[in-house]
C-alpha cells in the first residue's frame, strides 16, 4: 500500500496525546508536526518517558492523537472506526517489535502469513507469499521451524518479514536490536535498510542508540512531549543497493552454535554472547534493553 | 480467511492446554449427562406409569366419594354394597361393576408372614380390571353371596409365604382369620416403586365381616363404551349423590387419571431437569473463568493480532469459538455419557429411562448456548483490549 509519490507516508500536524491516570492529564505528546516521505529512513531517539514510544503508537495508528491532525495512508486517523484503525495497520503499517512478538507453536512461515489472514487472503497465497518474504530475508530455510527452535536474530527476521508481507507504506521498528547482540543486530539492521531501499516502505526506527541512529538519512530527538531536532544526514547511512550475503547470515551461524567457532568468535568483539546458544538476547543484549517503568508513555 | 483461522486459533488453543480443557469440559459434560439421565428417567417413568394405568383395563370409570385431584384429603366412604346394587342398576350390567374394601393385614401361613393389602372384591374384578390367574381360579358369585373365607393371592405374597410349597388348598390367616387359597394371580411388577403384586383379594362379604363394616371403599365400573363414558359417570354419581347428599362423589376416567398423573410426573421432570440445569450452569461458570484466563494468558498474542490488523470482532469471535468449542464439546461428550448412563440405568435396576431426541437436542443446544453466555464477556473484553497497552502486557 505504498502511497504514489510526492504524498507522504505520515503526516502529523501539532499532534498531541495525553494520557488520563488518576483523574490526572499526563502529557506525553505536547503538539508534534512531522511528514514522512515514502521511502524515507528516520532514526527517532530520545531518553525513557520523551514520548516517543507514544510517537511510535500514533504513527503505527495503534492509538488517536487527543490533538492534532494525523494522516496515515491518506486516512485521517481521527475520523476512523476501532475496525477502520484495524484495517488502516493492516494495510499501511509494518511493525517490528524489541521483543520480536512471533506466535508460539506457530510455525514461521504462518508467523509471517498472519496480517494476510486479516486481509482475507486465501491459504495458499499467504503461505506462498510468506514463504517468498521469508525468502528474501535469509529465511528460506527455516519456513516450518517454531520460534522456540529459531535464534534470536532468526526471530526478529522472521518479525520484519511479517511486518512487510503485507507492502506496507511505513515500517515501524522499535529498538528492533534492542534484544539482540552487536553481531546479530548489526544484520538485523542491514536486512532492514536493504529492504527499506528495496520495498519503498519507509522505516521509522526508534532507538537510543547514537551508532544507530547515526546511520539513518534522518534523525528525530524527542524530548519532554516535543520534537526538539529533525536532521537529514546528506548520504547518511550504508549503501543499500549490495544483496544479501554470507556476512548478514553470519552472526546467525555464530549464535546458534557459539562453540563450534570459537576462533571467529574471538575476532567478533564485545557484542558476541558468552555463552550458550540461546542466551544472546539476555547477555549483551542487557545493556542496550531501554528502562521503560519510569515513563507515562 | 478469518473465520478459519479463527477456528484454527480456537481448537489449537484447546489442544496447547490439554488437561485445562478437560477439565473445563468436564463441567460441561457432568452438567449435560445429567440433563439427559434425569429426563430420560423423568421420561421413561411417565410413560410406564401411562402403560399401567391403560393397562388396568380400557373405559374404565372409578367411582369414589370425594373430589379426585392432587392434595384433596381421603374422604372415609359412605358407600355400601346396596349402593353397589344401585350402581349396577345404573349400568344396566352387574358383571361391569366391581367393588373394593382394603385394608393392611398380616398375613400368616405356618411359621412365615408378610404384611399385604387384603382387598375385599366381587367376583367381577377379573372382568372389569384385566387380570390374569397364574394358578387356581377366582372368587365366584357364590364366595361372595355365602362370605366364604376363600382367598386368592398376589405373586409376592405368594411367594413370601409359600416359598417352597403349592400355595393352592393351603391356610392363610389373614388378621386372624383363616382363608383358603384358592388362586394365585400373575405377576404384574412394580409401578413407581410400589409392588402391585402385594395383595389379597378375598370376597368383599367377606372381608366387611373380618373388619366389622358394611363400607365399601370405591365402584369401579368397566363402560360398554368409550363415547358415552362421560355419561356415564354422570348418571352414576348422580345416582349417588341422591342416596348419600352429604357426600360430593366423583367419577373419573382412565384419561383423567392419566391427565392427573402425566401433570405430576410432568412437573417432577422439570424440577429433575431443572435441577441438572443448574450444573450445566456451574459448569458454564467454569467455562467463563478459564476464557478469562485465557484472554489475560493470551493479551501480548492479542496485542500483536491487533497491530498487524485485527479488527476487535476478529478477536472477539476467536475467544467465542474457543469456548463455544469447549461446551460444545463437552456436550457432545456429555450427551453420549448421558445415553449411556440412561441405557444402564433402564437395563440393570427397576428405574425406567427413555431417550427422546428432543432432551438431547435440548442438551446440546443449551450447552452450545452457555458457551455463547459464558464466553460473550470474555470475547469482549479480549476484543476491546487496547493493543497499546496488550502489546506491553507481561
Amino acid at each position: 500500500m505504498t502511497p504514489p509519490a510526492g504524498v507522504p507516508a505520515v503526516e502529523a500536524v501539532d499532534v498531541s496525546r495525553t494520557y488520563q491516570l488518576d483523574g490526572v492529564s499526563v502529557p506525553a505528546l505536547r503538539g508534534v508536526s512531522l511528514t514522512i516521505a515514502p521511502g524515507d529512513y528516520v532514526a527517532v531517539i530520545g531518553p525513557s518517558g520523551s514520548g516517543k514510544s507514544t510517537l511510535m503508537h500514533l504513527l503505527g495508528a495503534l492509538d488517536r492523537p487527543t490533538g492534532g491532525r494525523l494522516v496515515i495512508g491518506g486516512r485521517d486517523v481521527a475520523t476512523l472506526s476501532a475496525p477502520e484503525l484495524a484495517t488502516l495497520r493492516n494495510e499501511t503499517i509494518g511493525f517490528v517489535f524489541q521483543s520480536f512478538h512471533l506466535l508460539p507453536r506457530t510455525s514461521a512461515v504462518d508467523n509471517v502469513a498472519l496480517p494476510l489472514v486479516y486481509r482475507g487472503i486465501g491459504a495458499r497465497q499467504r503461505r506462498e507469499r510468506a514463504a517468498a518474504m521469508l525468502g528474501r530475508v535469509g529465511l528460506g530455510h527455516r519456513l516450518h521451524h517454531r520460534p522456540n527452535q529459531l535464534s534470536g536474530g532468526e526471530q526478529q527476521r522472521v518479525a520484519i518479514a511479517r511486518a512487510l508481507v503485507t507492502e506496507p507504506a511505513v515500517l515501524l521498528a522499535d529498538e528492533p536490536t534492542g534484544n539482540l547482540d552487536t553481531a546479530t543486530g548489526e544484520a538485523v539492521l542491514e536486512l532492514l535498510e536493504r529492504l527499506n531501499a528495496e520495498s519503498g516502505a519507509a522505516l521509522v526506527m526508534v532507538t537510543h542508540d547514537q551508532e544507530v541512529a547515526a546511520r539513518a538519512r534522518r534523525r528525530i530527538a524527542v524530548r519532554d512531549g516535543l520534537i526538539r531536532s529533525d536532521t537529514v544526514t546528506a548520504g547518511g547511512g550504508p549503501p543499500h543497493d549490495r544483496p544479501l550475503t554470507d556476512r548478514d547470515r553470519r552472526p546467525e551461524t555464530l549464535d546458534a552454535a557459539p562453540s563450534a567457532e570459537p576462533r571467529s568468535a574471538s575476532g567478533s568483539g564485545p557484542g558476541h554472547p558468552s555463552g550458550g546458544s540461546g542466551g544472546a538476547a539476555g547477555a549483551t543484549g542487557l545493556p542496550r534493553h531501554e528502562d521503560r517503568t519510569g515513563g507515562a508513555s | 480467511m478469518r473465520v478459519a483461522e479463527a477456528w484454527r486459533v480456537a481448537l489449537d488453543a484447546l489442544r496447547a492446554n490439554r488437561m485445562r480443557s478437560a477439565l473445563t469440559m468436564l463441567g460441561v459434560i457432568i452438567g449435560v449427562a445429567s440433563v439427559v439421565v434425569l429426563v430420560a428417567i423423568g421420561t421413561g417413568t411417565k410413560q410406564k406409569v401411562e402403560q399401567q394405568v391403560e393397562g388396568l383395563g380400557s373405559n374404565l370409570l372409578l367411582v369414589v366419594p370425594g373430589k379426585l385431584d392432587v392434595g384433596t384429603a381421603p374422604v372415609v366412604s359412605p358407600l355400601t354394597l346396596k349402593d353397589v346394587d344401585a350402581v349396577s342398576r345404573v349400568v344396566g350390567d352387574p358383571g361391569r361393576v366391581a367393588v373394593t374394601v382394603a385394608s393392611g393385614a398380616t398375613a400368616r401361613a405356618g411359621n412365615r408372614s408378610d404384611f399385604t393389602t387384603v382387598q375385599g372384591v366381587l367376583e367381577t374384578t377379573p372382568t372389569v380390571f384385566t387380570r390374569s390367574l397364574a394358578r387356581g381360579r377366582y372368587l365366584t358369585g357364590a364366595d361372595v353371596d355365602t362370605s366364604r373365607r376363600v382367598a386368592v393371592l398376589g405373586a409376592s405374597v405368594a411367594k413370601a409365604l409359600f416359598p417352597d410349597r403349592d400355595p393352592l388348598g393351603q391356610q392363610v390367616a389373614l388378621a386372624g382369620v383363616r382363608f383358603r387359597v384358592i388362586g394365585v394371580f400373575a405377576p404384574l411388577g412394580q409401578s413407581l416403586g410400589v409392588d402391585r403384586d402385594d395383595e389379597v383379594h378375598v370376597p368383599v362379604t367377606a372381608a366387611q365381616r373380618l373388619w366389622g363394616t358394611q363400607r365399601v371403599d370405591g365402584i369401579a365400573v368397566k363402560a360398554p363404551d368409550r363415547e358415552r363414558i362421560g355419561e356415564l359417570g354422570d348418571r352414576i354419581v348422580a345416582e349417588l349423590s341422591r342416596r348419600h347428599p352429604d357426600t360430593e362423589f366423583s367419577a373419573v376416567t382412565q384419561q383423567q387419571i392419566l391427565g392427573v398423573l402425566g401433570d405430576i410426573l410432568g412437573v417432577l421432570t422439570g424440577v429433575l431437569a431443572a435441577i441438572a440445569g443448574i450444573s450445566l450452569l456451574v459448569g458454564g461458570v467454569g467455562v467463563s473463568n478459564i476464557m478469562l484466563v485465557s484472554v489475560r494468558e493470551r493479551t501480548r498474542e492479542i496485542g500483536l493480532r491487533k497491530a498487524v490488523g485485527a479488527r476487535p470482532r476478529d478477536i472477539g469471535v476467536q475467544f467465542l469459538l474457543e469456548a463455544v468449542l469447549l461446551t460444545a464439546i463437552g456436550g457432545l461428550i456429555g450427551m453420549a455419557l448421558g445415553v449411556g448412563t440412561a441405557l444402564l440405568v433402564d437395563a440393570v435396576s427397576p428405574i425406567p429411562a427413555a431417550i427422546t431426541w428432543w432432551s438431547l437436542a435440548l442438551a446440546f443446544g443449551v450447552s452450545a448456548l452457555v458457551g455463547i453466555v459464558f464466553g460473550v464477556v470474555p470475547a469482549q473484553r479480549a476484543g476491546r483490549l487496547d493493543p497499546v497497552v496488550a502489546l506491553r502486557a507481561e
